[in-house]
């Protein structure tokens, strides 16, 4: 009944039917000519969201393809479900950052609870067994009431699905900035523990072998979702509502089965291929599994199990129906498969087989509705290169001088920094996760990095997501470089070697010449300090048009890096621990302010220059400080990020009950407290392990010592600056966001 | 001493509560499906954590319809030592082996923190390690973990000392009189919300839970060294 209300190939064409899918008329021309005729309805649906920025990364592409993504610990680069690396004794990790921004800006539980489903479907697709989930969040400032809303419905949403499927939240990062009020960032990173020998791929290959669909039966929801989040969101309120309905429902009990489910198949050798069916869902799927093997794809989509009546073709390939997985397994071995997947109340169905052809063919109702080649689908999509323009408002900055803020009263400006959203404690939103379970949470968030143990080993990983993407705004390429080198800091810190990292790349509308320009030279940042710090990209995640009116987010590329701790006993936290023992500050400091928590408190704005950084001189720090925690020389370590070093202070004196500071800062007596210079750390030091440690960290220099007073005092070069009840500051700085989500507005 | 871990679909906390017993304890330990009907080789049954069946109609309201729970509730009346943690203490509420019902966190949201108990009575079989009135840390992890009774099931739990563990200094969830974990009146089945099993190790921030798991193999070899 239905498929003849579909317009026919010549209406698709004339009318341009195609621009409503999100194809633009060269997009189609070309779709035209790889196909060799007009392609029907349902193929012209399977083009549009195949070669949709999310599938196909056709805008960031050559960008992409700059990242360095090699090295001796990587198994597996981009270009799967998710990235490899070796941590010894034939063991590795598995991760990857995901980005549900559109779904979530719409519908924010179901969007940021099917965002948690679809990176940790990528992780176990892998064959590994998720361990740990990060989420980096961004949100407008916390004063109207629909900012609020969206922060509370995306937190819980994570909360409730990732809890309920026993994979520990242990860490992430959240930002709020009005940059995102109508487009709210919500990614998620997840990191999976794997045997080499289970590692799978996402490949159909061996002519005859069976494609089975298994999880949950398929619906109407999400269609086009990957099309939905390749454009800028709607103003409309009816556009908003076909959005909604754009938005996938979540249930993590059936991902929870299907993850226990798969985990068990891995380790079978029937299976040949096990693919998520994420971002369009059966289409990317089946094409993308045929074209990685150079096979093709024939499947009968009247037995796809279905959760409504009358699903048409196109319906079907375009639904994002959560919790499916497609697999490939030896013919002759498909009744293996159904009672695995039976143990665990799941369907498994024969859907069809892997040809020799190369094609992707669909049959419905005895028809064969859609016949095109996987390749053209999957690899073919047009690649753009696009214009790439200096933004003025970067000019301008450029040509500013750096300024000191103008401050009077240090202690009451230490107590407001402190209850800044971004710089306040977190544990509103972390104590809504799980993050115990599995009870291998060494250290949980709150710390520089979270560190989870390796089950059963003498070893541990640290784990992280940062950006600043004020920095960003001000100068990609430095900003980038920073991000990399913050993430590594906060890895260092925690007594880990950095591994590599995986990259969640949100931006505004890449069709701007200056937003393609914030792409291009963050990336090229990022790039540097990667190879700089060897830590390469093992894969990511590209989530463009993230505005509304013509307002485009902070250029927000989040770091997501692993880092690997040999030994279980250099795990380093940033607390001090005992009075007496000696603080040191790491690195000099320089009068920069641009983009720094103190400029946007007083002004209200960010503007100048971001923080300048050197590589090699971050290099070598990160060096010799990770030489000094596993000589076992630091008692903590912590870097200096937003608020500056009296900040850094202060949080290294939260949660030590009853511990105080006397430390002595020279230089300018603003800049000594609150400036934002790169590649600084404070680490508390034993007296005895003193003179070993300066001769390892050359830039090393005592600033003062922890003490038993509970008050932190901090001692300019002419006067005393500081002088506040430490816990005074823990109880404003863990009371803000609570505060500011009860107050009215 | 022979421990069974029960799993249900949707269970999460199974391998973290083996590995108190494999490797903690020396002692041994089997999982055992849903949909097993016998329990009579083992000792000491535990009910982890988790969201079984995704906490669907009620936390535990299925779990407690599968085959397994005869055999558990048959333990229970043969004085077999029944332990159930979060989701674990969920079901045996449904059960009717505990009284009471785990309501909404009084916050209406999960929360995962620490928490600091006060052992009420230490004159049972899985407190015994502890002094009585010690105060320990022990996470917690729920969304519906606010204990609730009528005033006659209170004044019971009182009179028979089966107020086991309370929360003291902050109440996490709005549990009435701050329990945190209570035994059926003959002691031998114990349900808790704040999990001991992610407590037992020198890296985390307590070790505090090792010792109800302690408890229960010394008061089990006491026991069966008496009867021998």
């Amino acid at each position: 009944m239905q498929q003849t209300l579909e317009p026919n190939p010549t209406q698709i064409k004339d009318e341009k039917i195609y621009r409503e899918m999100g194809l633009t008329d060269e997009e189609f021309a070309l779709a035209e000519k790889m196909l060799g005729r007009t392609p029907n309805y349902t193929e012209t649906g399977l083009f549009s969201v195949m070669w949709s920025e999310h599938c196909s990364y056709k805008n960031s592409k050559p960008v992409l393809k700059k990242f360095p993504t090699k090295g001796e610990q990587v198994l597996q680069g981009p270009g799967e479900g998710a990235g490899i690396v070796d941590i010894g004794d034939n063991q590795a990790v598995v991760f990857k950052i995901e980005s549900h921004n559109s779904p979530s800006a719409v519908e924010p539980y179901e969007g940021a609870a099917t965002g948690v489903g679809g990176i940790i479907r990528d992780v176990f697709s892998m064959g590994a067994k998720p361990i740990a989930s990060l989420n980096s969040l961004r949100f407008g400032e916390l004063n109207t009431p629909r900012v609020k809303y969206l922060l509370e419905q995306a937190v819980a949403g994570i909360a409730d699905y990732g809890n309920s499927l026993g994979v520990p939240t242990v860490g992430g990062e959240i930002q709020f900035d009005d940059a995102y009020k109508t487009n709210p960032l919500v990614n998620a990173m997840v990191v999976g523990l794997i045997d080499h020998e289970h590692i799978q791929k996402g490949q159909a290959k061996g002519v005859g072998n069976t494609v089975m669909y298994v999880g949950a039966a398929t619906g109407r929801d999400g269609i086009h979702g990957a099309t939905f989040s390749s454009v800028e969101l709607a103003e409309e309120e009816e556009e908003k509502e076909r959005e909604r309905a754009a938005v996938q429902a979540g249930d993590p009990f059936t991902e929870k089965m299907l993850m226990d489910a798969c985990l068990e198949l891995v380790k079978s050798d029937a299976l040949i291929g096990i693919q998520d069916m994420g971002a369009a869902g059966l289409t990317s799927s089946s094409a993308e599994m045929a074209s990685k093997a150079g096979y093709g794809v024939e499947m009968n989509l009247d037995f796809i199990p279905q959760r409504e009546e009358n699903m048409t073709a196109y319906e079907m390939m375009l639904s994002e129906s959560q919790e499916r997985m497609l697999i490939v397994v030896k013919k002759g071995r498909e009744q293996e498969v159904i009672d695995l997947f039976e143990k665990y109340d799941l369907e498994a169905v024969s859907v069809g087989h892997v040809t020799d052809d190369k094609m992707l063919r669909l049959i419905h109702k005895g028809e064969v509705v859609a016949e095109v080649p996987a390749d053209s689908l999957a690899e073919d999509a047009p690649v753009y290169h696009k214009p790439s323009e200096e933004p003025a408002y970067y000019r301008e900055f450029q040509a500013m001088e750096q300024e000191v803020p103008d401050v009077s009263d240090y202690n009451e400006t230490l107590l407001h920094l402190l209850q800044q959203p971004t710089i306040a404690s977190k544990e509103w939103v972390y104590s809504q996760f799980d993050q115990h379970v599995g009870a291998n949470t060494v250290v949980s968030p709150g710390s520089d990095a979270a560190v989870v143990r390796i089950s059963e080993k003498n070893k541990a990983i640290a784990i992280t997501t940062d950006c600043n993407s004020r920095y960003i705004y001000l100068d990609p390429e430095i900003g980038g470089k920073i991000a990399v080198a913050e993430a590594a800091r906060n890895v260092v810190c925690s007594g880990a070697k950095p591994l590599a990292i995986t990259d969640g790349l949100n931006f505004g509308s890449p069709e701007k010449p200056e937003i393609f320009w914030q792409i291009e030279k963050s990336a090229a940042g990022i790039s540097e300090a990667c190879i700089a710090l060897e830590s390469p990209v093992i894969g990511g995640n590209v989530s463009l048009f993230n505005e509304k009116g013509g307002n485009a987010i902070y250029p927000t590329p989040i770091i997501g890096m692993v880092g690997l701790i040999e030994d279980l006993s250099y795990i380093t936290t940033q607390n001090f621990k005992s009075s007496c023992d000696l603080i040191y500050m790491i690195g000099e400091t320089k009068d920069e302010f641009g983009g720094s928590e103190l400029q946007k408190m007083i002004h209200g704005k960010i503007f100048g220059k971001a923080p300048a950084i050197d590589l090699e001189v971050e290099v070598k720090r990160q060096k010799q400080i990770l030489e000094a925690i596993r000589s076992g020389y630091v008692a903590s370590a912590h870097d200096v990020s937003e608020g500056g070093a009296a900040v850094a202070i202060a949080e290294s004196l939260f949660g030590t009950n009853g511990l105080g500071a006397e430390v002595k800062l020279n230089g300018n007596e603003t800049s000594a407290l609150f400036a934002e210079t790169q590649s600084r750390f404070i680490l508390s030091v034993k007296k005895e392990h003193q003179d070993a440690f300066v001769q390892l960290v050359e830039d090393a220099m005592l600033i003062g010592k922890v003490t038993d007073s509970g008050q932190l005092i901090i001692e300019g070069s002419e006067k005393q600056l500081i002088d506040s009840n430490v816990k005074s500051l823990e109880d404003v700085w863990k009371g803000a966001i609570p505060c500011l989500l009860t107050l009215k507005g | 001493m022979k421990f069974a871990v029960v799993v249900f679909p949707g269970t999460s906390c199974e391998v973290d509560t083996y590995n108190v017993i494999k490797n903690k304890l020396n002692e041994n330990v089997e999982f055992v499906s849903h949909t097993s009907e016998s329990l009579d080789k083992f000792d000491a049954i535990l009910l982890p954590g988790g969201a079984s069946y995704g906490d669907a109609v009620r936390p535990g309201a299925i779990a407690n319809m599968q085959p397994v729970m005869k055999a558990v509730k048959k333990a229970a009346e043969s004085g077999k030592l029944i332990l159930g943690i979060g989701n674990g203490f969920q079901i045996l509420l449904e059960a009717g082996l505990l009284p009471g019902a785990l309501l909404k966190n009084k916050t209406l949201k999960f929360v995962c923190k620490p928490t600091l108990l006060k052992v009420e009575n230490n004159d049972t079989v899985y407190t015994s390690a502890y002094e009585k009135g010690e105060q320990i840390t022990i996470p917690i992890a729920h969304g519906k973990g606010n204990y609730f009774c009528e005033e006659a099931t209170l004044e019971q739990l009182k009179a028979n000392n089966q107020i086991i563990f309370t929360y003291t200094s902050e109440n996490p969830n709005g549990s009435i009189e701050n329990i945190a974990g209570i035994t059926n009146k003959q002691g031998n089945v114990l349900g808790m919300m704040p999990h001991p099993e992610r407590a037992v190790d020198t890296l985390f921030a307590s070790i505090d839970g090792l010792k109800i798991f302690q408890s229960i193999v010394r008061n089990w070899r006491e026991s069966h060294a008496t009867n021998a």
